[in-house]
């Protein structure tokens, strides 16, 4: 019986842990301010130090360009690939899988450990919460911490980038991948062209039970670009943080005619278009019945960094198809 | 020894009130749902499916879609669950003459999550469908393991509780171990071990039929074995009857009859050992009326929680542990202080 009532415990805890590509409430203010006083002469990409950035756990002064980062999120670690901070950073976080070279270890973002974290002698660590007193822990020891949480918006997407790269001095390469990435993605809405308005989509997040996201969250507002409008908006109630929990009866009755699969890949419950297709019932959903299931990578799909306009791509297509 | 005071059914009221509660769950459970059917037309199109009756429901599609590829095998599903969980439960409890074991007893449970973890965890290229043959293997080995771990001790009840015990305790822990290194899968896994049956299919209730039917037929042929059982190991061996044949077997089918389950739902419990009380209150001690009446009362438990786990927070879902639990917990309560003692 014990190990059930933890179950039931952990499980409140957990639900926001396991929904963690969702965005909370509290987006990172991006407002930044070079500190006063005679900074050293501008190092390499334009960035100078110190330099005080407002990230989620308030203002965060950085004294010299950080050569040893570690990077507890794996929107942070990509973040900073891209804006080319690569080489000085010393560790990621057992699910920063992304770019393949950075240097990834057991250290976890959920359950920081502070000692394992200190090891690497930081000079600058960058997470998406701030668990197991990770901030406080780290200040004792002088090791400024950058708390990046889930995006809410677009706009707070880049601005951790933005970020991310001042606080590595790479603010002028950070801002070209901000560019870029609103290139494509604006030329990817444009190409889809507004034929499809009012389509409705069911985005999976976990399947039994099955969790999905409104149009008001990151996710939403992303489909929203092409006028996609989620069955999941009825369901959502203030407690849900726009990432309510759907029955299949519910799921089944509001007939979305695409779905968008976040929990595709094998590691996150392989619930692959072919699964879902086997679901009791669901062969009575358009997007069933018309292949319009979209298996994602689910990795790109739960993060809201560089790789964003690969998730646009892949939406666009659907919506081409779905329409067309 | 308690003797139980006189406010007993009969035998027949007893199966008459146990039968006519079950039907009335499903009715409830069938008419009540996220979609919002038409109760008139919902009743219709269940009738339109009784041989020789036909009835025009005028459902949609769609709603006979939800209906009965959705609503009503989980339905189904609940039944064979609530009937199997609660007959084993029954008879752990006559096996061991002990009336706190229930059906996830002897390493079952821990058995059961610690294969549903790995194979959720390393056997994620196989697909989902990889966690309920798992978690039905992972039940029998746990039973079998605490059985043969117990069994060396001597061929009392005690060593072998005790065994069980501490192989799941044991089996828990490296089921947590494993949990805890693979923190991406702490959702999967926690919604595993909270149980549901959000995703019964009539392929799922095909697939435990032939284990459910052996399973239950061989617990319930087992009642009178276990009213003999109840007097003492001595006393049943004077009576002709060979206590460790039956003890095993009845645990054997019992651990097939909880493995089953366990492999469509997750973990549910309180049931095994609410559901055979609440019974044994209202019908007496003999496992004879115990077994079969459980099943009934089981199924219908069940299926009254499953429905109160999918329209309460509608249309989300609660975890129908946790409903069994939380409305189970108090009802038990009430009856137990409402009625009189009866010795398991």
């Amino acid at each position: 019986m014990i190990p059930r009532i933890c179950a039931a415990a952990a499980i409140a805890a957990l639900a926001a842990a396991a929904l963690a590509g969702c965005g909370s409430a509290s987006a990172p203010s991006a407002s930044t301010a070079s500190s006063p006083g005679s900074g050293p002469a501008s190092q390499a990409a334009g960035s100078s130090f110190p330099v005080t950035l407002t990230a989620a756990n308030g203002p965060v002064t950085i004294k010299v360009k950080p050569l040893r980062i570690v990077s507890l999120a794996p929107t942070a670690t990509e973040d900073l690939y891209a804006a080319g901070a690569g080489p000085q950073v010393v560790a990621v976080d057992q699910n920063s899988d992304y770019p393949a070279t950075a240097k990834r270890t057991s250290l976890s973002g959920l359950t920081p450990n502070l000692e394992a974290i200190a090891k690497y002698s930081p000079d600058l660590v960058i997470s998406y919460q701030d668990a197991n007193g990770l901030v406080a822990g780290l200040k004792k020891l002088g090791v400024p911490v950058l708390i990046e949480p889930a995006a809410a918006t677009l706009a707070d997407a880049y601005a951790q980038i933005d970020q991310i790269g001042q606080a590595a001095g790479h603010l002028t390469q950070a801002q070209r991948v901000v560019t870029t990435m609103k290139a494509q993605i604006a030329a990817e809405v444009r190409q889809a062209g507004s034929s499809h308005q009012g389509l409705t989509y069911y985005w999976e997040l976990t399947a039994n039970p099955y969790y999905s996201v409104t149009s008001s969250t990151f996710i939403g507002q992303i489909l929203g670009l092409f006028g996609l409008k989620s069955i999941a908006d009825a369901a959502d109630k203030a407690s849900d943080g726009g990432y309510p929990q759907l029955s299949p009866e519910y799921i089944v009755k509001a007939q979305p005619q695409i779905i968008f699969l976040a929990d595709n890949q094998a590691a996150d419950g392989g619930q692959t278009p072919v699964v879902v297709a086997k679901r009791s019932g669901w062969s009575a959903i358009p997007a069933v019945k018309d292949g319009e299931v979209i298996g994602l990578n689910d990795d790109i799909a739960s993060r809201w960094g560089p790789r964003l306009p690969q998730l646009v791509e892949q939406i666009a297509q659907a919506v081409e198809r779905a329409s067309g | 020894m308690i003797r139980a005071r006189g406010r007993r059914l009969p035998a027949a009221r007893a199966y008459g009130v146990a039968a006519a509660f079950l039907v009335a769950a499903t009715l409830v459970s069938a008419l009540v749902g996220a979609a919002d059917l038409n109760p008139l037309a919902t009743v219709a199109a269940l009738l339109d499916k009784i041989p020789f009756v036909h009835l025009p429901s005028g459902l949609s599609p769609l709603d006979r879609a939800v209906l009965f590829d959705i609503r009503m095998p989980r339905i189904v599903v609940a039944i064979m669950v609530g009937a199997l969980l609660s007959v084993a439960g029954a008879g752990y409890q006559g096996v061991f003459r002990n009336p706190l074991v229930d059906s996830g007893l002897l390493g079952a449970s821990s058995g059961a999550g610690l294969g549903a973890t790995l194979a959720i965890v390393y056997l994620s290229q196989q697909g989902p469908e990889v966690v309920p043959i798992a978690a039905f293997a992972g039940s029998l080995a746990g039973v079998m393991i605490a059985y043969l771990s117990g069994a060396v001790g001597g061929s009392g009840t005690a060593t072998l509780l005790l065994a069980g015990v501490a192989v799941g305790l044991f089996l828990t822990a490296v089921q947590t171990y494993i949990m805890q290194r693979s923190a991406q899968d702490l959702q999967q896994i926690y919604s595993w071990l909270l149980g549901s049956l959000s995703g019964a299919t009539w392929q799922q209730a095909g697939e435990i039929l032939p284990y459910a039917a052996v399973s239950v037929t061989i617990v319930l042929l087992h009642g009178r074995h276990l009213d003999v059982l109840s007097v003492g190991d001595e006393e049943a061996r004077a009576l002709g009857l060979h206590p460790a044949r039956v003890r095993l077997i009845v645990v054997a089918a019992c651990a097939l009859a909880a493995a089953s389950a366990v492999a469509v739902s997750g973990l549910i419990g309180f049931v095994g050992i609410v559901v055979p009380h609440v019974v044994r209150r209202l019908a007496g001690p003999s496992y004879r009326l115990v077994l079969p009446l459980s099943l009934l009362v089981g199924a219908g438990f069940l299926v009254l929680a499953d429905t109160l786990a999918r329209t309460v927070v509608s249309p989300a879902e609660l975890p129908i542990g946790v409903v069994t639990a939380l409305v189970g917990s108090p009802v038990f309560i009430w009856i137990l202080r409402s009625t009189a003692a009866v010795r398991t």
